[in-house]
């Protein structure tokens, strides 16, 4: 089975202080990562470094092959991301944002309008689609978020506490885009241990200052 | 790797549709501009202008005006998480620059078709300069588009993003408003249109142009880094 994501080494500093301090871990293809830890122990950091969007201080980072940050290009349209914040557009309506999107990754025409109603109903939102993000409830755009981070059928989910704000049914219907059956290579931060950890096949529990795994 | 152009008019696109939907950006401009017109005419206390006090008038007004979209122009990207978005995207970056300038060239020409001639009515005897005007000001857009673009995705990302574009900007488009100011001149002059030196100034606006077009290409990329 092939790498999906190897570091070594890996250090990122926010002026005098270490967000991450020397971390090592190994993630083959298909599988799937829980990152566990206190707040301000890295973990948003780290999934910010896979994703491409900031740059190690130090230490070897490499993602689908690509040596990061300088081959970042060869894998964007590859990774699926899910933040704190849901990257949709306010004024827009939520397939208004799932057109950009899929526009942005070479999706256009009846192959996006059928990939974009194909989720919007897997996710419970069809009927809710044309109103503009700005007049729904923090659940739907989470909702909706979770669609733009699986629109372009990704290699690689990097997924930040995705249950957020969800209910009991969204949390059921996200998990069938970007649960274990999803096939994808999950790396998924969360403060809900117990009901992550079981299904993945690591866990890396981070510190404060201090990084490590624990298998 | 998605197109440039396709990245390009989706962008586009996206700003156009959601101005047209707010209306955030281009009633403020027109009704700064026209305000601005009203208070040169009564605090000139005059009903007519010519040559270079006209000039004057027109471009401090539209370049103050540009502002207003300039500070807004990349809030969108910073508070809605558009920049992330665009940097997971398999495109080349540089197509949001060139899709940010197309839509501040897009607002400032309504911005124009708005107030120029409301600008005519108040202080002008005749409306044949323009044409030609229309030319100088194409010109001066492009650079204000390029430049402006370039100064708000620096501003974007500090907390004093509207006193820094100004502050910024404003040095930077001398240049500009120089040579727009005086290819106006001529054709604003009280005894009819002239075209004294008009070639020359739409050069260096042409030349202006290119080196901003070329600066903001060359660097845009760098200024998306985290």
């Amino acid at each position: 089975m092939s790498t999906a994501i190897e570091l070594r080494g890996l250090r990122r500093d926010f002026g005098e202080r270490a967000a991450l301090d020397g971390l090592d871990l190994t993630l083959a293809r298909g599988e799937s990562m829980v990152v566990l830890g206190p707040n301000g122990a890295g973990k948003t950091t780290l999934l910010r470094i896979l994703a491409t969007l900031l740059r190690p201080s130090a230490g070897e980072v490499s993602v689908l092959g690509a040596n990061l940050p300088g081959e970042a290009w060869k894998i964007r349209g590859k990774i699926g991301f899910l933040g704190h914040d849901p990257l949709l557009y306010r004024d827009l309506s939520g397939r208004e944002n799932l057109r950009f999107h899929a526009r942005l990754h070479g999706l256009a025409g009846d192959a996006a309008e059928e990939r974009i109603a194909v989720l919007l109903t897997a996710i419970g939102m069809e009927r809710r689609a044309d109103e503009r993000i700005a007049e729904l409830s923090a659940g739907m755009r989470q909702r909706l978020a979770i669609c733009r981070c699986v629109l372009h059928q990704p290699e690689l989910l990097l997924l930040d506490e995705p249950d957020s704000n969800l209910d009991v049914e969204g949390r059921e219907l996200a998990q069938g885009l970007i649960g274990p059956q999803s096939d994808c290579t999950r790396v998924l931060v969360t403060h809900d241990a117990e009901r992550f950890a079981p299904e993945a096949d690591q866990v890396l529990r981070l510190g404060i200052a201090e990084a490590g795994v624990a298998a | 790797m998605t197109p440039s152009r396709v990245a390009f008019a989706a962008i586009l696109g996206k700003d156009l549709r959601a101005e047209l939907r707010t209306l955030q950006s281009l009633p403020a401009m027109a009704l700064f501009a026209v305000t601005t017109f009203v208070i040169f005419r009564f605090g000139l206390d005059r009903t007519s202008l010519s040559g270079s006090m006209a000039s004057g008038v027109l471009w401090a007004t539209l370049l103050f005006a540009s502002l207003l979209a300039i500070n807004r122009l990349f809030v969108a990207e910073r508070e809605e998480g558009g920049f992330d978005a665009i940097r997971l995207a398999p495109i080349d970056r540089s197509a949001l620059f060139a899709a940010k300038g197309a839509a501040l060239l897009v607002y400032l020409s309504v911005l124009e078709l708005i107030v120029v001639p409301i600008f005519f009515v108040f202080f002008l005897d005749s409306a044949t300069a323009l044409l030609p005007l229309a030319a100088v000001l194409l010109l001066a857009n492009f650079g204000l588009a390029a430049t402006g673009t370039l100064i708000s995705s620096m501003a974007v990302n500090s907390r004093a993003r509207d006193l820094l574009a100004p502050l910024v900007l404003l040095p930077l488009v001398i240049p500009l408003m120089i040579a727009a100011t005086s290819a106006s001149e001529p054709l604003l002059a009280a005894g009819g249109v002239s075209y004294d030196r008009f070639g020359t100034w739409l050069l260096v606006l042409g030349l202006y142009d290119l080196v901003f077009l070329l600066v903001g290409y060359a660097v845009f990329d760098f200024l998306l880094e985290d």
